[in-house]
């Protein structure tokens, strides 16, 4: 077998050295110690964000994808505790840049929450939580203007109507003196995006930001966070369980499950040669038009509680081809089979058909 | 009562197969009242005028986006709610036809061991406080269809029919896992032995594995029990996958109904299309030209004049602001409820 087995602590071949990489998560770990025991929610996912793309990061519920994103941005709710590297360049990432670990920082420090929000933004699945409902719009959005990008009231202001009206909002001048039950739910969401956008962060993390709209509306807010991209050359982490959406917005993609990176690569290598068991079977789950009068591919059982999970693959107890002895006996590393293309499974170079996409 | 078997087939152009459900006219206006002594202001059309029907073993997918009035259409057809205005003709088990919506409430509850309801939260649907057993076994109490030695075999049948172990017909909901409690209310529901079930957004609240699985469930035993459905759903890929034919709904009203095939390949009406092309493909190689609506669905209590899209119709002209379109046949199985439906080529979701 060619193989090539990974450096333990560094599995992926792109680092933070290189210039088009502006995060880098390594074995990032959050654990939460409860009384029952110790609860992996993250349990070592390797992260590669580059200049200017989309990764998006998919699973099901409970795989861990929403605490990852939280710990990128230390906001991990208590008791949980991070642990590993989060290596990020600031001031932009030119090529002079300095290289901090999150993880070192203090998690209420200064540095910290000059990174949240200035050079970290994140968007979230549910507008109305974001938001607080006593404040107007143009306030929300102008603290964060006031906090990282000017001191001054009525420049502040000026942005923030800017950044409203570039989200596509009508009437932004209004919407500013507006709270936040007045707007409709994607309103909300153009609102929540436009305070995100606010402070040009370098990186935006969108954890399930079109999951509560309807299609048509989902459609517009997707298409909107496509064209910010563009324009501001915004890095953005995508976070989402539905693969029609991974599809339409990612460059590379990461699926997780149990708190653990199974698959990583780009794009069309995940929709058309997927080496996963897991992420073959997520893809032939999907109801469409071409599986139609036959019947789809489940995924027997149901996933694990996330609590003193036995050694080996996470996957192994839903597995068609796990092995036992094998799959059950160790924990399974990431393993590259091609450029660009990471496994975790054993049996990764053993399945080169791969999954049909559509 | 002036029902026949001719009902089942009327006001759709005579009908082809064996029709077990026929909606007429279906309307629920949701009084808004107003200050001290609550003068009705005005009304929430959640449900205006639809018409459809539904053939024996059919499952019939009924899509929109929230707010649309498909959760009320489908509790209408139940009568779970009173309908203001229209008829609903279903033929029961012995071949009986009859308007649910002129039956007294003694008739009704005989009728409904035949219509069932699965719910969409698989948590709040089941009550915490009663076992599996309990609750599987109450529809049976409490039609008086089961008892003793009879009821508990019967229930074990139908816990293993959905794919449980009936070993653990004591535990309590909050033992199972979400698929596990939406197999629960599946059987809870078939335990009558229904003709027809109304899915009401039944696999929205599941993962898509898990969703895999209750979906190829719910195909099964629709063959095994040949039951007909009633499916809601704000997924076109689960509508896609699971229905014979499908309506789409926008604002109350019924704009199209076709067959899946039809409708996916060659949609009549412009917000089917829309509908179709902002539902984003599992496949990254097909990044489609989509069409990207402005706005935002209609409010029903404020509907706009004329046809409810045309403030968002790409291809809306005069007339779609001044006249509510009629509701009309375009080709067998295939309506429409648009002024243009004759003059556009649309664009479906899979090659034409």
């Amino acid at each position: 077998m060619s193989i090539e087995m990974p450096n333990r602590n560094r599995p992926l071949a792109a680092s933070i050295q290189d210039k088009d990489v502006i995060l880098q998560a390594n074995n990032l770990k959050v654990h939460f110690h409860l009384d029952e025991g110790r609860l992996k929610s993250v349990d070592g996912v390797d992260l590669i964000i580059r200049k200017g793309k989309t990764l998006g990061i998919v699973g099901e519920s409970g795989c861990g994808k929403s605490v990852t994103s939280q710990a990128l941005l230390r906001i991990v709710p208590k008791p949980g505790q991070v642990e590993g590297e989060i290596l990020l360049k600031r001031n932009g990432g030119e090529e002079t840049a300095e290289v901090v670990d999150l993880v070192k920082l203090e998690a209420d420090g200064k540095e910290i929450r000059d990174v949240r929000g200035g050079e970290i933004a994140m968007i979230f699945q549910e507008p109305m939580k974001a938001f607080s409902p006593i404040h107007t719009i143009g306030d929300q959005i102008m603290e964060a203007i006031l906090l990282h990008r000017t001191k001054d009231k009525k420049e502040a202001r000026e942005i923030g109507l800017e950044t409203l009206a570039s989200v596509g909002m009508s009437n932004p001048k209004q919407r500013l003196d507006e709270y936040p039950h007045q707007l409709s739910g994607g309103m909300r969401q153009r609102a929540m995006i436009a305070m995100a956008l606010a402070s040009h962060p370098k990186i935006l993390i969108a954890d399930e930001p079109t999951t509560a709209l309807d299609v048509t509306v989902q459609a517009q807010v997707l298409t909107l966070i496509n064209e910010l991209k563009e324009k501001l050359n915004t890095s953005v982490v995508f976070i989402t369980h539905d693969l029609g959406v991974i599809a339409e917005m990612s460059d590379e993609v990461a699926v997780m499950y149990l708190g653990k990176v199974v698959e990583y690569t780009d794009v069309d290598t995940l929709f058309y040669g997927p080496r996963h068991p897991y992420t073959k079977a997520l893809l032939n789950s999907i109801p469409s038009v071409t599986n139609r009068n036959t019947r789809l591919e489940s995924i027997e059982g149901t996933v694990p509680y996330p609590m003193n999970l036995p050694e080996g693959c996470g996957f192994y107890s839903r597995c068609p081809k796990a092995q036992s002895g094998v799959c059950n006996a160790a924990d399974i590393p990431l393993i590259k089979v091609r450029d660009n293309h990471y496994v975790r499974c054993l049996f990764a170079e053993d399945q080169n058909t791969g999954g049909e996409g559509q | 009562m002036s029902v026949r078997e001719a009902d089942l087939g009327r006001g759709h152009d005579a009908v082809q197969g064996d029709v077990i459900l026929n909606v007429q006219s279906l309307k629920k206006y949701f009084p808004i009242k107003k200050g001290f002594l609550q003068k009705t202001v005005g009304y929430v059309k959640a449900v205006d005028d639809v018409s459809f029907y539904i053939r024996e073993g059919e499952t019939f997918g009924l899509v929109g986006e929230s707010g649309c009035g498909k959760t009320t259409l489908g509790r209408c057809v139940l009568r779970a709610i009173e309908p203001t205005e229209g008829s609903t003709v279903f033929k029961d088990r012995e071949g009986r036809v009859s308007d649910l919506n002129e039956l007294d409430n003694k008739e009704l509850r005989k009728l409904r061991r035949d219509i069932q309801l699965i719910f969409q939260d698989p948590y709040s649907s089941l009550n915490p406080r009663m076992t599996v057993q309990n609750i599987v076994a109450e529809p049976l109490i409490c039609n008086g269809i089961a008892h003793g030695d009879e009821l508990r075999s019967r229930v074990r049948q139908l816990i293993e029919m959905v794919g449980l172990n009936s070993r653990h017909m004591d535990r309590y909901p909050h033992a199972f896992s979400g698929g596990q409690r939406q197999r629960i209310g599946i059987a809870r529901a078939l335990a009558t032995n229904p003709r027809f079930v109304v899915c009401d957004e039944a696999v929205s609240a599941l993962d898509v594995s898990v969703q895999a699985q209750i979906l190829n469930l719910l195909q099964d035993l629709q063959r095994q029990l040949s039951l007909s459905y009633l499916f809601i759903s704000h997924d076109l890929g689960v509508i896609q996958h699971i229905s014979d034919r499908v309506g789409v709904m926008y604002v109350g009203r019924m704009v199209e109904t076709a067959r899946t095939e039809d409708l996916f390949r060659r949609p009549r009406h412009p917000y089917t299309e829309a509908l179709l092309s902002a539902k984003p493909v599992p496949d990254p190689r097909r990044k489609s030209e989509r069409i990207v609506l402005q706005g935002e669905v209609a409010n029903p209590a404020k509907p706009p004049s004329g046809c409810y899209f045309h403030p968002r119709c790409p291809y809306a002209q005069e007339i779609c602001k001044l006249q509510k379109p009629e509701w009309r046949k375009v080709g067998e199985d295939h309506f429409v409820a648009c002024h243009l439906a004759d003059e556009l080529t649309l664009q479906g979701a899979i090659g034409s």
